[in-house]
């Protein structure tokens, strides 16, 4: 415990006590549709936050997380729907699946010298190879889409993930909070220091006796057994999967715009980003809805703006002058 | 007393350019030696060689009783050695402190006795008022200062240092050559320098070797390199009959 608020200035405990209490009194207030948004808000801070173990801290660039998300995803439901198996069951297998796609693309990449940009578009690769296998897949319904039972649930049933809003948010809640600590103690730890070493300059990192490799490898493997959950949660919440969706490039972009924007590197970033970005989108949508405003586009169009502003005036993200001016911890992470 | 480093006929060959040719010598336990040599004479290249940047093309590199040569940097830094790059390579997004407690992991178990032990070669290298500062907020003399630490944070059996008084005013020359010349009569480590700067040279070294175009063409204590007429030959150029 005391490795896990060194440095967290008193300030910066008594806010995020209160943002976590806040959230956790949340469904007594919010009604149905603010409860969606809020779970998509939690559900974009936690595969960002899963990203920023490769991108943030060991400086890996992945533009295919979607792959990972979209394998949790047809595991889980796949053994639900065939066998009965239920999701937490089900995690246990969507994990180490999602873990050996990483250790694939980790392995071909670092192996042989593949880096920057080309590691990047390796990891779009894999993903487009999935999105098109899956398409063929029939297994689990190709094309044509893959569609967990949905029926009006009285009552939750956590075991297997059927019930309200108020229960998926709780849950994805738990996995944001609990990702935040385990990134939080990832990052105080010798592991953490590596991958900030192998990040900031790789050669230099060697000359220090890392093992580089070795620790690349760990970044990919933990980032993409920590998305695959995400993609538990999104096959069981949405209830239909789609290749043509679930493995886009689009959705790798979409999943890597809260870090960026909240501050890639950072622990709170993911979080500050998902809050920003959907929040603000949402209510873009919801204004433009109420003006009688029909445009498809508006979010896109929104999310790029957004990213262009950050780019621009903020290159390090919202997060760290925000962390400044609220006059919180020296060493929260990158500066 | 025996050697701690020995290399060994070590080449290397970049296409058609022998940069390292054959290159022999010896560095006792506890002393400190300089590598000098006209630009490009294959001394940074020798350096890389010996830390496993590059496989030699031939011989063989001993750190003590072990064989060194055809293992990766990291795997050489594990077996004692230490090193700093011409062009500084700081980790200009972190602190100071976590510069060196990265280099302070190689040799610590934990990351606070990481910690404690970066915070007493941060003091030992004065760079204490800089400690919380980003590394990219540093000068270039304290860069280099930086890039020894994080070295030294290692706990190397030798020291590999590779041009750190250059760009040095005379003034912080001095206060790095008192500091290596502590750090020798301290700890009895043992250094291995490439330097251009005679003044350091000249102050620090018992132990000289000169390369020239790859090769070795002198060996010995410093007066007797600086009176080696090939030594003159090949940094004043041929005496006009």
């Amino acid at each position: 415990m005391s490795r896990l608020f060194e440095d967290v200035s008193l300030r910066g405990a008594v806010l995020l006590v209160a943002l976590f209490a806040g959230l956790l009194v949340m469904p007594r207030f919010a009604g149905d549709y603010l409860l969606t948004v809020l779970i998509l808000i939690l559900y974009f801070a936690y595969v960002g936050q899963a990203w920023n173990v490769m991108m943030g801290f060991a400086g890996q660039l992945s533009l295919g997380h979607a792959l990972y998300v979209g394998v949790g995803a047809y595991t889980a439901a796949a053994l639900f729907i065939k066998f009965g198996i239920a999701p937490w069951i089900g995690v246990l297998l969507a994990v180490p699946l999602a873990v050996a796609c990483g250790a694939v693309i980790g392995f071909l990449a670092f192996r042989f010298g593949v880096a920057g940009v080309y590691f990047a578009i390796l990891t779009i690769a894999f993903a487009e190879f999935f999105r098109i296998g899956f398409d063929h897949f029939s297994w689990v319904g190709g094309s044509a889409g893959y569609f967990l039972p949905v029926a009006q649930y009285t009552q939750n049933d956590l075991w297997r993930l059927r019930g309200n809003p108020t229960m998926f948010y709780y849950i994805i809640l738990a996995m944001t909070a609990a990702l935040l600590v385990l990134c939080r103690l990832l990052l105080s730890s010798r592991l953490g220091y590596y991958w900030l070493a192998i990040r900031e300059d790789e050669e230099a990192a060697l000359a220090l006796g890392i093992d580089a490799f070795r620790y690349k490898m760990i970044a990919v493997i933990l980032s993409a057994g920590l998305t695959a959950p995400a993609g538990v949660f999104f096959a069981f919440y949405y209830n239909n999967l789609f290749p043509e969706q679930v493995f886009h490039i689009s959705r790798s972009i979409e999943l890597i715009l809260a870090p960026i924007i909240g501050g890639i590197g950072t622990l709170f970033g993911p979080i500050l980003g998902a809050f920003l970005l959907t929040g603000l989108a949402e209510s873009l949508t919801n204004m433009l809805h109420a003006f009688g405003v029909e445009t498809p586009g508006a979010k896109q169009v929104f999310y790029g703006v957004c990213l262009l502003a950050v780019i621009v005036f903020l290159p390090h993200g919202i997060w760290p002058p925000l962390r400044r001016a609220l006059g919180l911890g020296p060493r929260d992470e990158p500066h | 007393m025996a050697p701690l480093l020995e290399v060994d006929g070590i080449s290397k060959r970049f296409r058609g350019l022998r940069a390292v040719d054959d290159v022999r010598f010896a560095v006792r336990e506890g002393e400190i030696c300089a590598l000098i040599g006209p630009n490009g004479a294959g001394k940074t290249t020798c350096f890389n060689v010996i830390a496993g940047v590059f496989p030699s093309d031939g011989g063989e590199v001993r750190l003590g009783s072990e064989r060194i040569d055809g293992r990766r940097p990291d795997q050489t830094c594990k077996a004692g050695i230490g090193r700093t790059f011409q062009l500084v390579k700081p980790f200009v997004g972190l602190s100071v402190l976590d510069n060196v407690v990265i280099g302070a992991l190689n040799a610590c178990r934990t990351v606070p006795q990481a910690r404690d032990r970066a915070r007493d070669v941060i003091e030992m290298l004065g760079l204490s008022p800089k400690r919380d500062a980003p590394a990219s907020a540093l000068t270039l003399p304290e860069r280099k200062r930086l890039e020894v630490a994080r070295a030294l944070a290692t706990k190397p059996r030798i020291l590999l240092l590779d041009e750190v008084m250059a760009g040095l005013r005379p003034t912080e020359t001095d206060q790095m050559v008192s500091l290596f010349r502590k750090l020798n009569t301290d700890t009895g480590l043992t250094i291995l320098l490439i330097e251009h700067v005679m003044r350091a040279v000249m102050a620090l070294s018992r132990h000289v070797v000169v390369l020239h175009h790859g090769q070795v063409i002198a060996d010995g204590s410093p007066e007797q390199v600086t009176r080696d007429p090939a030594v003159l030959e090949c940094y004043l150029g041929e005496e006009v009959q």
